[in-house]
């Protein structure tokens, strides 16, 4: 117990430097073990998956990597069939391909010899050889073959959607944290706790009045519906806010007796300054407007302005999910949400640590 | 960045051009108007937006709370005043959901508060956790600190779907299972572990931003004070009890209020994970409100408004007092 | 930061500029969602139709089921609609279609061939309007695994009479997978249409004198309660009902070879042919009996034309050349979907697969028209049907988790009912 307490507390309170491995090490690399696999794991699983066929996803229990069975061609028929390892009644295995199933009981021929004849054979007695091959044709199938599923188109709106987006929000939310915090004008604590109350209303509950608002104005099926009304983020305003606090006013002031306009102090000095905290507001909205399902739904409805969440959701039936592509086309989102991630790694968590939300 | 310098002949001149427009512009009103009342100016965008997209819906929510029968547009519906509200505080016995006329309502309010409560001190807890492992002297620590940031950036929807594949009674945590011996469970039809399971996706999603957020705080902690708690003879316990916890504190406020805005708001990962289930046990009370106004065959708008305007007073009230606490803090 | 800003700029002036699309022909859409691969073929007969007609050209904006359900009801009443759309919520949605009997060249052919559909999708009262056709026709029963029947030595019950009850299957399916020790016995869809055709099979009304909906009735609470009992004694899959949120299906379970006897309908054809294929012996039998009959639930999506199109005459042609008897033909064997068309009921489809499990899988499904229930065609042709399969639905969940009784499930379904066609007005 007192051991115990000792490594506990040992971890607890240590920091970086000055020690040999010990205990504590130990626990701390067992942690970011399970850690890691955790954090990744579904996500590889997921990955895996979607190189399955529509046969091979319903499997139980489910094979590790994607297996389909072999098919071998035998002189005589004019198709591939498809192979068995069959336990035979003296108890040796053979390689058999089947030719037909009639109830419990398949008729097999050996590809070897196909002159040998048909034997039969007990469903129960024969088990499908199978081999690693991956189901491309989940990815391939939707990026070409599929007329009503444009991926590019979706691909282009969603990089549309997502980057412009970003760009108003960017600047409005800078613009509007400028004044809340570097002016003295009446209303203006008001306003502050308006933006900020607002934080925790989702949009799920006022879906129905902002499609309202959105269909009077015209811009069903446009993308500025979807563009526009996420724009004002009161969580960037709240971020961009606490970082300009920061800025000492003394910059701004000794700006303006050189005679600068207070226009050219946003962008000149602020703009700069609050680089970091920019950073972080930047990645946040490129998440959340890449991943954005629910409102483009509602928006959106012509195949034309589709993008790529509310596309790949459409393999999603009444009776059936077409799971196939459904997993492949998750996995086509990631991947450049990833591929950012994994170049601007370094940037982003850092970023985000040292605008450190203060 | 170095990419995109190529694009500076083309940008360069756009964006100057812009700037100067807009410069010229406000030079002239800046000058009538005065510097401070600038201020009007840098939000109004901003405002307007808001006051368009939210705030204006918001009034529109409130009326058709007050509004009855199932039709779209808000001159059409009759006025009922607080008949909405009437209905959802139709109860027998406020404890009793099933005492209720809207029974649904108060399932999602008790789910609510439950799964908020488990899934904040999951969040803290582990986020602190993973940020004191990572503060420490560790190979890797740019690699471990992305890999448990990385869920993050995946959207909500995609969370559930990875986990429901791994969690359905042939998925591959079952699996798993059975090669250790264990037994083969019903992880999201049992209700304990599916609540267990909704937070655990939860805080497995976005436990990561948290993480960093402390691991920053951490780090401002100067490491004089630790220096000076050793020469006093404190031990490790007493190091993390009397100097990191108290300096933590601050970050770990902002941690809180920020967790627990994400909570009450969880809508999509549940609906697509559990949907709801098994019965109502993970139904909160965002997918009522969906459900009712939305995802119905009569879509009762006004009822689904008033589970709203319920769902954001507390809001705003918690909110308020969050800024009121947060202030004090910020202070001291 | 400036560079990309700079960047973003440039994209932003870029697609203020997006072209708008170009006007010199008539753009018809519809609104369309996808079990299979009925959105692939119904593509390659339009692009035969646009060849044939090049003043019009129309797009298919293909959307997740759950778009057609919720989104779609909220576009049409806000006007926003599209020029036609596939629907299942046939009745709930008919005052938004348009009757194209003024633009029918031959307005009987759909009155002969349609004739017992078209009162799904038409408003109560009206007796005449052609709002459009149906895709498919769906009807629910039960597959069964005759492989496992035979490995475990169990007599398949529809082989030694017409008439077996449900609780005849349920005994033979616990007996077969008790002998080869198979986790699921009986699994039903997670939808109160599939929980209907049982219900009525075993005396549920439905509808009271007055014809308002009604699920207060011995037949129901019969069936609610053997269903109820099922899931709790693992006769039934524990797992599909007190799980989801809307629809479940037991697919994965079924082409494991893990479940005996799957109650669901003929649009499973199509992926069990995909998913099994002839892995072993899957087979369509007959809907159990009970006092009330032995019925399924017919069902299905339909095409309609939106009453607010600007082109309700190219609407018309559209559907005219889409619901013709050889272009109808084509797009159900290609699809494997039932057609609800009399020309075709009566010279027989030539389903498009090689697969001799699928064909005569279907051909039980066409045989089960004849002995559906009048009671069950009135509640498909309900409006409001869906209000009482989803409140059945749910409320049948909550009791089989323990969070109602079975009496308080069924007082709260009709509650449900109520609450929502009193408000309705």
């Amino acid at each position: 117990m007192a051991a115990e307490r000792m490594t506990i507390s040992q971890f607890l309170a240590n920091r970086r430097g000055r020690r040999r491995p010990d205990t504590s090490d130990l626990l701390t690399y067992l942690y970011l073990t399970i850690g890691t696999i955790l954090m990744f794991g579904p996500v590889l699983w997921l990955v895996a998956s979607s190189f399955k066929t529509q046969a091979g996803l319903v499997k139980y229990p489910p094979p590790l990597l994607p297996y389909q069975q072999v098919q071998v061609e035998v002189a005589g028929f004019d198709k591939m069939l498809p192979l068995y390892e069959v336990t035979l009644e003296d108890g040796t295995t053979q390689e058999m391909a089947q030719i037909r199933r009639v109830g419990i009981e398949a008729r097999m021929i050996d590809p070897a010899n196909p002159d040998a004849g048909e034997t039969k054979v007990n469903i129960r007695q024969r088990t499908p050889v199978e081999e690693v091959k991956l189901a491309w044709e989940n990815y391939l199938d939707p990026l070409i073959e599929l007329d009503n599923f444009d991926f590019f188109t979706y691909l282009k709106n969603s990089i549309i959607v997502t980057s412009v987006a970003t760009a108003i929000t960017l600047v409005i939310n800078s613009m509007a944290a400028f004044a809340l915090s570097k002016y003295q004008f009446k209303g203006r604590d008001a306003i502050f706790v308006l933006f900020i109350s607002t934080l925790m209303i989702p949009i799920t509950v006022i879906l129905v009045p902002v499609f309202l608002v959105i269909t009077s104005i015209g811009w069903k099926n446009n993308l500025w519906g979807v563009i526009i009304p996420g724009a004002a983020t009161p969580t960037g305003i709240f971020l961009l806010r606490q970082y300009m606090l920061t800025i000492p006013d003394e910059l701004l002031d000794a700006a303006r007796i050189d005679g600068a306009s207070e226009w050219h102090i946003y962008w000149r000095i602020i703009l700069p300054l609050a680089r970091p905290a920019l950073a972080v507001l930047a990645i946040f909205s490129v998440m959340w407007r890449w991943n954005d399902f629910l409102w483009p739904l509602i928006v959106l409805s012509q195949n034309d302005y589709f993008t790529l969440q509310v596309g790949l959701n459409a393999f999603q039936g009444e009776l059936q999910i077409q799971w196939h592509y459904v997993l492949a086309m998750t996995v086509v989102t990631l991947l450049p949400i990833t591929l950012v991630f994994a170049i601007l790694q370094r940037f982003i968590t850092t970023g985000i640590a040292t605008t450190g939300m203060k | 960045m170095r990419l995109l310098s190529i694009l500076d002949p083309l940008t360069r001149p756009i964006l100057l051009l812009l700037v100067t427009v807009v410069d010229r512009v406000l030079t002239p009103i800046q000058r009538r108007i005065g510097i401070d009342k600038m201020g009007y100016f840098f939000v109004l965008p901003n405002l307007l937006i808001f006051g368009i997209f939210v705030l204006f819906p918001m009034l529109l929510n409130f009326y058709y709370a007050m509004t009855g029968g199932t039709k779209l547009f808000p001159e059409d519906r009759p006025f009922i005043g607080l008949g909405n509200f009437d209905n959802l505080f139709d109860c027998g016995d406020f404890l009793s959901p099933n005492s209720c006329q809207e029974d649904l309502f108060w399932r999602g309010i008790f789910n609510t508060i439950q799964f908020v409560i488990f899934q904040v001190s999951g969040i803290v807890l582990f986020s602190l956790i993973t940020a004191l492992v990572l503060n420490r002297k560790i190979v890797a620590r740019g690699f471990f600190r992305s890999v448990f940031f990385y869920p993050v950036l995946l959207s909500p929807v995609v969370v559930a779907l990875i986990w429901k594949w791994v969690l359905q009674h042939e998925g591959v945590l079952n699996a798993i299972v059975e090669i250790f011996g264990g037994e083969s469970t019903r992880w999201l039809l049992d209700p304990n572990w599916a609540l267990f399971w909704v937070v655990f996706v939860s805080v497995w999603a976005l436990m990561g931003f948290y993480t960093l957020i402390l691991l920053a705080g951490l780090q401002s902690i100067p490491p004089e004070l630790y220096e000076a708690s050793s020469i006093d003879g404190a031990n490790n316990w007493q190091d993390f009890r009397f100097v990191t916890m108290p300096l933590l504190m601050p970050t770990m406020f902002v941690v809180l209020v920020l967790a627990l805005i994400r909570a009450v708001q969880m809508f999509d990962q549940i609906y697509v994970l559990t949907g709801g289930g098994p019965g109502t046990r993970t139904q909160l009370l965002v997918q009522y409100i969906y459900t009712t106004g939305f995802a119905s065959q009569i879509q009762l708008f006004g009822l689904s408004a008033a589970a709203s305007m319920v769902l954001g007073i507390t809001l705003l009230i918690l909110t308020l007092l969050q800024l009121r606490l947060g202030n004090q803090s910020s202070l001291a | 930061m400036r560079k990309i800003l700079a960047l973003l700029v440039i994209l932003t002036l870029l697609i203020s500029a997006l072209p708008g699309l170009s006007q010199d022909m008539v753009e018809l859409r519809i609104r369309w969602y996808n079990d299979g691969n009925e959105g692939e073929v119904l593509r390659d007969l339009l692009d035969r139709y646009e060849m044939e007609n090049p003043g019009i050209s129309i797009e298919i904006d293909t959307v997740p089921y759950s778009a057609i359900l919720e989104n779609l009801p909220l576009d049409l009443a806000a006007g926003e609609g599209p020029d036609m759309a596939r629907v299942t919520d046939l009745g709930g949605l008919a005052e938004y279609y348009l009757d194209m009997t003024p633009y029918l060249s031959d307005p009987a052919y759909w009155e002969d061939n349609f004739g017992p559909f078209l009162n799904w999708k038409r408003l109560p009262g009206d007796m005449s309007s052609i709002p459009g056709f149906m895709t498919q026709l769906t009807i629910t029963g039960p597959f069964i695994n005759r492989t496992l029947f035979e490995q475990a030595g169990v007599d398949v019950p529809s082989d030694m009479s017409d008439q077996v009850t449900w609780d005849e299957w349920a005994a033979a399916s616990v007996a077969v997978a008790e002998a080869l020790e198979i986790p699921y016995p009986m699994a039903m869809d997670r939808s109160g249409h599939r929980f209907a055709g049982p219900a009525i099979s075993s005396g549920a009304m439905y509808f009271d004198d007055m014809g308002h909906p009604t699920v207060m009735d011995e037949g129901f609470r019969d069936m609610a309660e053997r269903f109820v009992n099922w899931h709790l004694d693992g006769t039934m899959h524990p797992e599909m009902w007190p799980l989801s949120e809307g629809y479940a299906g037991a697919n994965e379970e079924f082409a494991n070879a893990e479940l005996v006897f799957y109650m669901s309908g003929s649009w499973q054809v199509g992926q069990f042919s995909e998913q099994i294929g002839d892995a072993f012996d899957w087979q369509t039998v007959p809907n159990p009996c009970g006092p009330g009959g032995c019925t399924g639930m017919p069902g299905g999506a339909a095409l309609v034309g939106i009453a607010s199109t600007e082109h309700p005459e190219e609407v018309a042609a559209v559907m005219e050349y889409l619901a013709s008897q050889e272009v109808l033909g084509e797009f159900a064997a290609r699809t494997l979907f039932i057609p609800a068309h009399a020309g075709l009921s009566a010279s027989g489809v030539d389903f498009d697969t090689d697969l001799q499990l699928a064909k005569d899988s279907l051909g039980v499904f066409v045989g089960q028209v004849g002995t559906l229930e009048q009671t069950a065609f009135d509640l498909q042709a309900y409006g409001n049907n869906r209000t009482v399969f989803n409140a059945s639905r749910d409320r049948l969940t909550q009791a089989m988790v323990g969070e109602l009784t079975l009496d308080e499930a069924i007082a709260r379904i009709q509650d449900d009912i109520d609450t929502a066609l009193a408000e309705q007005g």
